[in-house]
């Protein structure tokens, strides 16, 4: 019997761990609107009254009672754990409950989940961050511990492409980076409008402009899967090795841990393999395009 | 050497250039200036140039029926502007307004043709180029209009 499993101490552990389907509560304790659709929360623990830890291009499952459960990136800044921030684009169901929410109201959350970007790779390096709509949020913790670590790597460079001027995300922020004199933010609109002196055309077209030494360049993509070829493409074009480009993926999401394969991409999961992953295992995965 | 050669020559525009062909371009290019809010030029006007920016910006614009002026692309440093001077019936497709203060070198497009038909090797290494910033450009624009920031149909 010396070898038997002590059955009662194993439920009794079993018993005390936390369901990992079962969402902590967070009261929104900030709300704010940043483009017509899309807005950013500040969350906190209703039992600690404060954030948790995560790395950046984690994600948390998002749980609004009666009406569903969604993967949103968490886009705060890693080193600050008092708040849990999501900018979320109202697109459906869910996330256009969630932009009808306020100060005050409750939501569940379960995570941090997932493979984080691999950020450490950046030492001694250039990094290129190229960002489509609202691929930004997931970024910017990124960029957050890119400027924390600034002198641990060359040139940062930040490409941002959206649809037109009303929609560029963090208008505020990137107005400051771009007065940075350790950052370089290019930005680029599909559409211009009267009024409007920045650059317009596809985002893709920023990568001849910026400057960055190719061959020792490390690059961070996350958007539409068609921009994300598109600009890993013109990247390696330009001479980045493409193992050195990461690609954030999307897919509907129920359990976010790996059980219910509904996320499932070709041979990965994208919630326990991913979402990040170096771009030679994405390539023939992302949607092709044809002109 | 003088001073439009050297710039000439080290525009990414021209790389690979022979010297004798960078002698034909130069007969044909002056370098300007445009401020801010000027047009370089108009939709249906005359199209006799092109440009080189090397500093500033341009946009290029169109105009739709019933909307404002709509901006399609914008041309910056080192970048090349307008191949309307190269088929024909010559004519401007956009308004070409600077958006930021401009320095560029600009070619006169009559001249330019006379040569390219009197010696057809330098005509092909400019026609070359053109191509390959009209195929950029064709993409850049498909992928534009396809609206990938859009909602998922
Ligand atoms: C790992 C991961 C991280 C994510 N991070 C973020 C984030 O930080 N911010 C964010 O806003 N979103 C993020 N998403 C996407 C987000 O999960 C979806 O937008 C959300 O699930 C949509 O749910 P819904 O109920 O609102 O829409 P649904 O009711 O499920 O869909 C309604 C309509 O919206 C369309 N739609 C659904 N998803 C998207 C989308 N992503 N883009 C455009 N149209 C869509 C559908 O095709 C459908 O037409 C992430 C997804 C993953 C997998
Ligand atoms: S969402 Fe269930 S396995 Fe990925």
């Amino acid at each position: 019997m010396a070898n038997a499993p002590d059955l009662m101490a194993e439920s009794a552990v079993l018993a005390e761990a936390p369901d990992p389907m079962r969402p902590r509560l967070f009261r929104i304790a900030k709300f704010t609107h940043n483009t017509h659709d899309t807005f950013t929360v500040a969350l906190e623990d209703l039992e600690t009254g404060a954030g948790i830890g995560f790395r950046p291009g984690q994600f948390n499952m998002v749980y609004l009672y009666g009406v569903g459960e969604i993967p949103i990136s968490i886009s705060g800044d890693p080193q600050d754990r008092s708040v849990v921030i999501h900018t979320t684009r109202a697109v459906g169901t869910v996330t256009k409950a969630m932009r009808s929410m306020r100060k005050g109201d409750t939501l569940g959350l379960r995570g941090p989940y997932g493979v984080p970007w691999p950020v450490d790779r950046a030492r001694g390096r250039d990094v290129v961050i190229v960002a489509g709509g609202i691929g930004l949020a997931p970024l910017r913790p990124v960029l957050y511990h890119c400027l924390a670590h600034r002198n641990e790597m060359n040139k940062l460079v930040l490409l941002y492409g959206t649809r037109s001027p009303v929609d560029i995300l963090y208008r505020e922020e990137l107005e400051s980076w771009r007065a940075r004199f350790d950052l370089d933010v290019y930005v680029s609109v599909d559409r211009g409008m009267e009024g409007w002196h920045g650059n317009v055309g596809f985002v893709s077209t920023l990568i001849a402009k910026a400057p960055f030494d190719a061959g020792n360049t490390t690059a961070y993509l996350c958007g539409p899967e068609v921009m994300m070829r598109v600009c890993a493409t013109e990247l390696i074009k330009r001479g980045v090795p493409d193992h050195e480009l990461f690609v954030s993926m999307e897919r509907n999401m129920k359990c976010g841990i790996g059980f219910c394969g509904h996320c499932q991409l070709g041979p990965v999961f994208i919630c326990k393999d991913g979402p990040v992953f170096p771009y030679p295992r994405m390539r023939n995965l992302l949607s092709p395009w044809e002109l | 050497m003088d001073d439009l050669t050297r710039i000439l020559k080290g525009l990414p525009f021209f790389e690979g250039f022979a010297d004798e062909h960078l002698a034909l371009l130069v007969g044909c290019a002056r370098n300007e200036r445009a401020t801010a809010g000027s047009f370089l030029f108009r939709e249906g006007q005359d199209a006799t140039t092109f440009y080189l920016i090397r500093e500033g910006s341009v946009s290029l614009n169109i105009h739709a029926p019933g909307q404002g002026p709509l901006i399609v692309q914008t041309v910056s440093e080192n970048e090349p502007l307008g191949w309307s001077w190269l088929f024909p019936p010559y004519t401007w497709h956009f308004d070409a307004r600077v958006e930021q203060d401009a320095r560029m070198v600009v070619f006169d497009g009559l001249c330019l043709r006379t040569k390219c038909d009197k010696d057809p090797v330098f005509g092909y290494e400019l026609i070359k180029r053109f191509s390959r910033i009209m195929t950029q450009r064709i993409e850049a624009l498909s992928f534009q209009l396809m609206d990938v920031y859009g909602e998922r149909s």
